[in-house]
């Protein structure tokens, strides 16, 4: 999917003092890339990726999603095309409480009319690609903070968005469980899904193709991440660097 | 590399290319494979500065081959280096100079370089994960020197965006 933002703006003024969150963003996403946005808290990262997906309502700007303008979208019309493109895990993770984690993985698939049969092979083999196989009949609130954030990505990628938004999807998680989650993602990735994320893991980022800083809600840097000739030639080469 | 090879004399007595492949079987792909050269230079060096000893050692049908061992001095020396603290990774770093010095010139622009330098981070911290996927898992020692420079990168990155919150 591509993905095009033109001059996105969010102020919010629910404390009677206007706060401009985003202060005119332009990005385009090709389709199939993969885009890490780091910068500072209060920078308009979260603000930004809500906006992306329709969860936060941009103040003025135009978003399109394959070429389609979507920033006037009704809120269930957007709820339609999340349920259809896009993933989105939150950094709250907002798992059902009372569904068990298998339910809330599959959920998403039964809702944009996937088989049940499809819906609970592709649970089990998420659940089994993040260590979480033996966790399927708990409830979320069993779960640890690391746990919960697996499930939540499990969620949003339950049915193979073209889309996959994430907001810090490895805050919580210890460098093993780290570990399957890049395995994953970089699967995704390789699979062509376009995927954009707040990160502030640079391992995660790191398997982007391209990096954006945030700073007071403007980006003030947009590069691609280079790829060097064979990295592997002496690996440990890398360590010496440091 | 010279207290390297003495610690690894202070467990037994071995020939340089024993040592080469001690070091390669504790540390995998994760530390730079030494080059044999190398090894016989540092050995050498250890010698003559009374650390270690060789003796020859005859083999059948082969060249002999000369097989080291620790002195007292060397223990000496070896225990010292144990026992002493460890510098802490670089706090004067070479990034932070250029983004000080530089700008005050006229040649660079801050952002510039801070932009920069992160995504040569990220080019770091890349090869990094790919080198922490090729490990074999059963390798703890390599796969927490990996993590320890995944750390200290992503310390360096931390820093960079302070940098940049403070200086732009």
């Amino acid at each position: 999917m591509t993905l095009k933002a033109h001059n996105l703006v969010k102020i919010y003024s629910n404390t009677g003092v206007p706060v401009h969150a985003v202060r005119g963003i332009d990005l385009e996403v090709d389709d199939g890339e993969f885009v890490a946005i780091m910068g500072p808290s209060g920078s308009g990262k979260s603000t930004l990726i809500h906006m992306l997906g329709g969860l936060d309502v941009r103040t003025s700007g135009e978003i399109w999603l394959d070429g389609k303008r979507v920033d006037s979208l009704t809120e269930s019309a957007w709820a339609v095309l999340r349920r259809r493109k896009i993933g989105f895990v939150f950094q709250g993770f907002n798992l059902v409480a009372n569904m068990t984690v298998a339910d809330n993985v599959e959920l998403p698939a039964l809702l944009a009319g996937v088989s049940p049969r499809e819906a609970r092979e592709r649970r089990e083999f998420l659940l089994e690609r993040l260590t979480l196989t033996d966790r399927a009949t708990a409830s979320p609130g069993r779960l640890s903070g690391g746990e919960q954030q697996r499930v939540a990505l499990a969620r949003a990628l339950a049915n193979q968005p073209s889309l996959l938004l994430a907001d810090e999807p490895t805050g919580n998680l210890d460098s093993r469980n780290t570990r399957d989650v890049l395995r994953l993602l970089g699967e995704v990735h390789r699979d062509g899904q376009t995927i954009v994320m707040v990160t502030h893991d640079a391992r995660v980022a790191a398997l982007a193709d391209r990096v954006i800083s945030l700073l007071d809600g403007e980006i003030i840097d947009d590069g691609r991440i280079p790829r060097r000739r064979s990295a592997t030639g002496t690996a440990g080469e890398v360590i010496d660097l440091r | 590399m010279r207290l390297h090879l003495l610690a690894l004399l202070a467990k037994e007595p071995a020939h340089g290319y024993e040592l080469k492949q001690a070091l390669e079987l504790t540390f995998g792909a994760a530390y730079p494979s030494p080059n044999i050269g190398q090894i016989y230079v540092t050995l050498a060096r250890l010698e003559k500065d009374g650390l270690v000893r060789a003796v020859d050692v005859e083999q059948s049908n082969r060249p002999n081959k000369k097989v080291y061992y620790l002195t007292a001095k060397g223990r000496e020396t070896l225990t010292a280096w144990v026992e002493e603290p460890t510098e802490g990774p670089r706090v004067r770093d070479e990034f932070y100079m250029k983004l000080i010095l530089a700008p005050l010139t006229g040649i660079a622009d801050r952002m510039v370089l801070i932009g920069r330098q992160r995504r040569h981070y990220l080019v770091l911290m890349r090869e990094l994960n790919e080198l922490c996927e090729s490990t074999d898992p059963a390798n703890r020692v390599a796969l927490l020197l990996i993590e320890g420079a995944m750390l200290h990168l992503q310390a360096d990155l931390d820093w960079l965006q302070r940098c940049q919150e403070e200086l732009l």
